[in-house]
């Protein structure tokens, strides 16, 4: 009885520091990465690639989700407003929740499943090939070559699929507005322009896309090159992407709400 | 300048607790082909390795130009690979660059040559191996021989002074296998290299290395010219040139009683 409490506590305690001891290692590399970024800004068509890789293959599925988010948006904000009497404001509604928080998350959730599952796979993979051994070898070191020029392109495309993400959104928010429910086309714009701040709104909006840029980038870049190099290691980090994104993303997002809107 | 450009002395390496080496030394000298040979499993490529300085020794020291490897910075380190080529057991090309790319690839990193000036190195480097014609190719799309002919042509495509090879011929059928070792020994002597084959390919290895070292159970057990070896009676060169199953190295991995293994196993 004693001895199966210890065990029990034993494991508890191992699981609990081989989690410190990982997101130790995974900011050990954060910081590697930033020291070694002088390449992939020197040499920016590294990045530009990998910005086509990350950002440009991922447009056509933050488009088509957008433009169903904002639909989906637009019917219930109607629905629920209507029974204020305050239908026109749907415009308002439709633009805030994307600006302040539907474009940034949802982006980045599709982000960490489109893009950051193939970061994770490809960097898993190259490792468990020796390409990144034999990269060492040749006196090229991984993390500037490899690496960085990922992370950058995930910071930087981040906060620009998440822009085209709430403009999608927003357009779809129109179409089942105005031309399907019959709201005033006026009526929908003004109140939007009124009442949607630069600052308040679209700034926060984009910090926080860059935060989540950040955040998603890292996790893909960290878990692939940490994968054990076998089949079931590299599937179960492009498993772990996913989730360690998706929570990092969520959690991180209420905080910043908190600071910026509380 | 010594004339051995690498030299291992009485270096032990532990891995997970494991004792992989215990106590090895090695001269490599400059000019030569030096063959490391081994079962599989017996830390041939963690010796490759700890020469590139991605690995420290738990004890002893590698030297590299008379420098010892782990006492360097990383800066430095990096600065002593350039002088080495290393080609991996499958090669490990770069899957999203094409042959051309791959070979291009060290001229790129570590040179300003023009563009111009890298063509003609890189047509150079793979017409020495005769792929010439295959540099718009992918890697996914050439056979195993061939990529290793492509990995070969990019670890030596700065000229190296130490060549190391991982098991060149592992999965190679017979023509491909006569094809590396001309290659192995003709880029040695045109470039003035010295190259550390790992290996087990007996037959092959003896046709054209000039010294053999035998590695067993993380020690050197024999060494000498592969004619010093062919005569030699010392079991284990004998049981491993011969390849018999049963000798010093045991077919057997470490196990319990055959028989009491069986008994209890009957019990549960």
């Amino acid at each position: 009885m004693f001895d199966r409490l210890t065990t029990a506590l034993r494991g508890i305690g191992h699981r609990f520091i081989d989690r410190v001891w990982r997101l130790g290692s995974a900011a050990r590399f954060f910081f590697y990465t930033l020291a070694l970024s002088g390449e992939s800004l020197r040499r920016f068509h590294l990045t530009i690639r990998e910005i086509y890789f990350t950002g440009v293959l991922s447009l056509i599925i933050i488009l088509v989700s957008a433009l169903f988010v904002g639909m989906v948006l637009g019917l219930q904000g109607y629905n629920t407003l209507q029974k204020y009497g305050s239908s026109e404001a749907i415009g308002v509604l439709v633009a805030l929740s994307l600006v302040r928080e539907l474009g940034p998350v949802v982006t980045a959730l599709l982000f960490a499943g489109r893009a950051g599952t193939a970061i994770t796979a490809e960097i898993g993979l190259m490792r468990a090939t020796e390409q990144l051994s034999a990269m060492e070898m040749m006196a090229v070191n991984p993390i500037a070559r490899v690496v960085a020029p990922r992370f950058w392109a995930g910071v930087i495309s981040m906060p620009l699929l998440a822009a085209m993400f709430s403009l999608m959104g927003v357009f779809g928010g129109y179409l089942v507005a105005v031309p399907l429910l019959g709201i005033d086309d006026g009526a929908f714009w003004s109140q939007m322009q009124a009442n949607v701040d630069f600052h308040e709104d679209i700034v926060n909006g984009v910090i926080k896309s860059f935060v989540f840029g950040v955040a998603c980038t890292i996790i893909a870049l960290f878990e692939g090159y940490d994968a054990p190099p076998t089949a079931e290691g590299v599937s179960r980090a492009t498993t772990r992407t996913v989730v360690n994104s998706s929570l990092a993303v969520l959690g991180l997002d209420f905080v910043l709400t908190s600071f910026m809107f509380g | 300048m010594t004339d051995n450009i690498v030299e291992i002395n009485n270096l032990s390496f532990a891995y997970n607790s494991r004792l992989l080496h215990k106590g090895i030394n090695m001269r490599f000298p400059r000019g030569k082909v030096v063959a490391i040979m081994g079962g599989s499993g017996s830390g041939k490529t963690t010796l490759l390795r700890l020469i590139g300085g991605q690995l420290k020794p738990s004890e002893g020291a590698v030297k590299v130009d008379g420098r010892v490897v782990h006492e360097q910075t990383t800066a430095e380190i990096y600065r002593m690979r350039r002088k080495m080529g290393m080609l991996f057991q499958f090669g490990a090309l770069f899957t999203d660059l094409s042959v051309f790319d791959n070979v291009a690839f060290p001229m790129r990193e570590h040179t300003d040559l023009p563009e111009s000036i890298i063509r003609d190195l890189v047509l150079l480097k793979l017409n020495a191996v005769g792929l010439r014609g295959a540099r718009d190719l992918m890697p996914s799309e050439l056979s195993g021989g061939m990529s290793r002919r492509v990995a070969l042509a990019r670890s030596v495509a700065l000229d190296p002074s130490i060549i190391m090879y991982d098991e060149p011929f592992a999965g190679l059928d017979p023509i491909s296998m006569g094809v590396i070792v001309n290659l192995i020994r003709n880029l040695n002597d045109a470039l003035g290299a010295t190259s550390i084959v790992v290996t087990h390919d007996v037959h092959e290895t003896f046709s054209f290395v000039d010294y053999v070292y035998f590695v067993s159970a993380g020690v050197v057990v024999a060494e000498g010219t592969p004619d010093e070896l062919r005569a030699s009676n010392m079991p284990f060169v004998h049981q491993f040139v011969h390849g018999e199953a049963d000798g010093p190295v045991p077919f057997h991995y470490a196990a319990p009683d055959y028989r009491q293994d069986l008994l209890r196993d009957a019990h549960v």
